[in-house]
């Protein structure tokens, strides 16, 4: 048990940061460059760490990543890996769908507890921008998962995944997807909802303050989180996965056509962006949830 | 001509061989963590003076520099490098100092273009520092009025060299261990306030 759950997180962290690279080279080719490495987020992982902390603005501050990163954490330990229930389900059997989502916001709180204790202007405008986004994110994710929670009559993550041998919830509820997935690029703080840390707005906003290990700290779980969220679309919509080539051709989809959206759209202003998830996504959920 | 090169060659040597001496010194861990710095580099770059407009095009497209693990950031914090881009008014100054100092450690300065080296062409101007190194521990000098993009990626692959082989001390441990020196040249010109001293806040409402 105990070394499944040290699998997942080592998983998690090599696949998020992996993800990222391939991110940062697909949009490079879009751009018309060739972008870095693919191992350049894990060198900028690690050399964060050896960097030294100039600033200190009382424990709070600290504390605010090291909740963050257990949000993340915790939250890729509730999630099974795979839908065959026998290795790599971490905690999932001592939780469900709502512990999970209830994890999912952990970390923009303990964000803002960090952020709070800076008196830096660009942090504070940051959290309230994610803040502000967060209430358009979960109403359509939130009604999406409602109704798979009513399709399936259960919240157990498992149950869902087994419900799915024959037809993929993609194809049976489809509009609950798109709403999910809608909500899903804006989880990932991708363009068009990139209105956190956007650098020549609020100049890297929440993070504005944080260099060396905390940034580190950040950067690493916001990789591990970003794999989280992809492994909770497949387990939900795409019926989990059998092997772990199954695992990453699934994730690696999803993760492909969130960056070319990502890609394509520029960014929507917080207003913009709440307005459009109010609006769009959440239209979408609540036909879909009519068909459940 | 024989005995100056004899000269030059033995002076040469000497320098390798401590060179060689530091290079051996370092620990495993060490050589790991200036792979890792020289691998991995985020710049705050202080547009100052006509180099501003140089460095865009090392950053986007044309030049690519991310290639090498360079990627552009939004605040000294999270910085390990600072490219102060060409003259400093005394006023500039004050802020290139601050910005140095809230940058962790390791951390390293790239002087771009004549002006930071002597002056360049404001070399009798009276609010101009000639010297930039007399202030701040400067790592790499890129010569030149102004010097092209591929001169400051050439800059950027020979710190990122001697980070990696550790061949010289780098600016910031110079900066630690001579302050006195730094200060008392800062505060020869801007006077014992070195740090910017801030009479109205962030929404422009007067705090005096």
């Amino acid at each position: 048990m105990f070394i499944d759950l040290l699998i997942m997180l080592v998983m998690a962290y090599g696949f998020g940061f992996l993800y990222y690279g391939l991110y940062r080279n697909i949009s490079a080719r879009v751009h018309g460059r060739f972008g870095p490495s693919l191992a350049q987020s894990f060198y900028d992982s690690i050399k964060l760490f050896t960097k030294d902390t100039s600033t200190d603005f009382g424990w709070m501050f600290f504390a605010g990543p090291i909740i963050m990163a257990s949000g993340a954490i915790l939250t890729v330990l509730f999630i099974p890996y795979f839908n065959h229930g026998e290795r790599l389900v971490g905690l999932s059997p001592y939780g469900n769908l709502i512990v999970v989502l209830y994890f999912m916001v952990l970390g923009p709180l303990g964000n803002a507890l960090g952020v709070g204790s800076h008196g830096n202007p660009f942090g504070a405008m940051g959290i309230t921008r994610g803040l502000t986004r967060l209430l358009g994110l979960e109403m359509p994710f939130y009604i999406a998962v409602v109704g798979l929670m009513i399709a399936n009559e259960s919240a157990d993550i498992g149950t869902i995944m087994a419900n799915q041998a024959e037809t993929y919830n993609i194809i049976a509820h489809p509009l609950l997807f798109i709403a999910a997935f809608i909500s899903f690029l804006g989880f990932l703080g991708k363009s068009p909802f990139d209105v956190v840390g956007a650098p020549q707005e609020v100049y890297s906003g929440p993070a504005v303050e944080f260099g060396g290990k905390f940034l580190a700290l950040a950067l690493s779980q916001s990789a591990i989180f970003s794999f989280a969220k992809l492994l909770l679309m497949v387990d939900l919509f795409l019926g989990g996965a059998d092997s772990l080539w199954d695992l990453i051709l699934k994730t690696f989809v999803l993760f492909v056509a969130s960056v070319f959206v990502g890609n394509v759209y520029g960014r929507f202003t917080t207003a913009q962006s709440v307005d459009f998830l109010l609006k769009v996504p959440t239209v979408i959920a609540i036909v879909g949830l009519l068909f459940v | 001509m024989q005995k100056g090169f004899v000269a030059y060659n033995n002076e040469q040597k000497s320098l390798e061989a401590e060179t060689e001496g530091i290079k051996n010194s370092q620990t495993l861990i060490q050589k790991a963590m200036n792979w890792f710095s020289a691998r991995s580099m985020f710049v705050v770059a202080y547009g100052t003076g006509c180099g501003a407009i140089e460095m865009p095009p090392v950053f986007t497209s044309r030049y690519d520099i991310e290639r090498l693990g360079v990627v552009g950031v939004a605040t000294p914090r999270q910085a390990d490098i600072m490219i102060v881009s060409g003259y400093c008014s005394l006023k500039t100054l004050r802020r290139v100092i601050r910005t140095y100092e809230q940058m962790s450690e390791p951390k390293y300065v790239i002087a771009l273009g004549s002006c930071t080296i002597n002056g360049g062409m404001y070399w009798d101007s009276y609010n101009t520092i000639k010297k930039l190194e007399e202030y701040i521990g400067v790592d790499m000098y890129v010569a030149g009025c102004m010097p092209r993009p591929e001169a400051l990626i050439e800059g950027f692959v020979k710190l990122q060299e001697s980070i990696r082989n550790n061949t010289i001390q780098p600016g910031y441990v110079k900066y630690r261990e001579d302050y006195a020196y730094y200060q008392a040249n800062q505060e020869k010109l801007l006077g014992k306030e070195t740090q910017p001293v801030y009479e109205e806040d962030y929404a422009g409402m007067n705090l005096s």
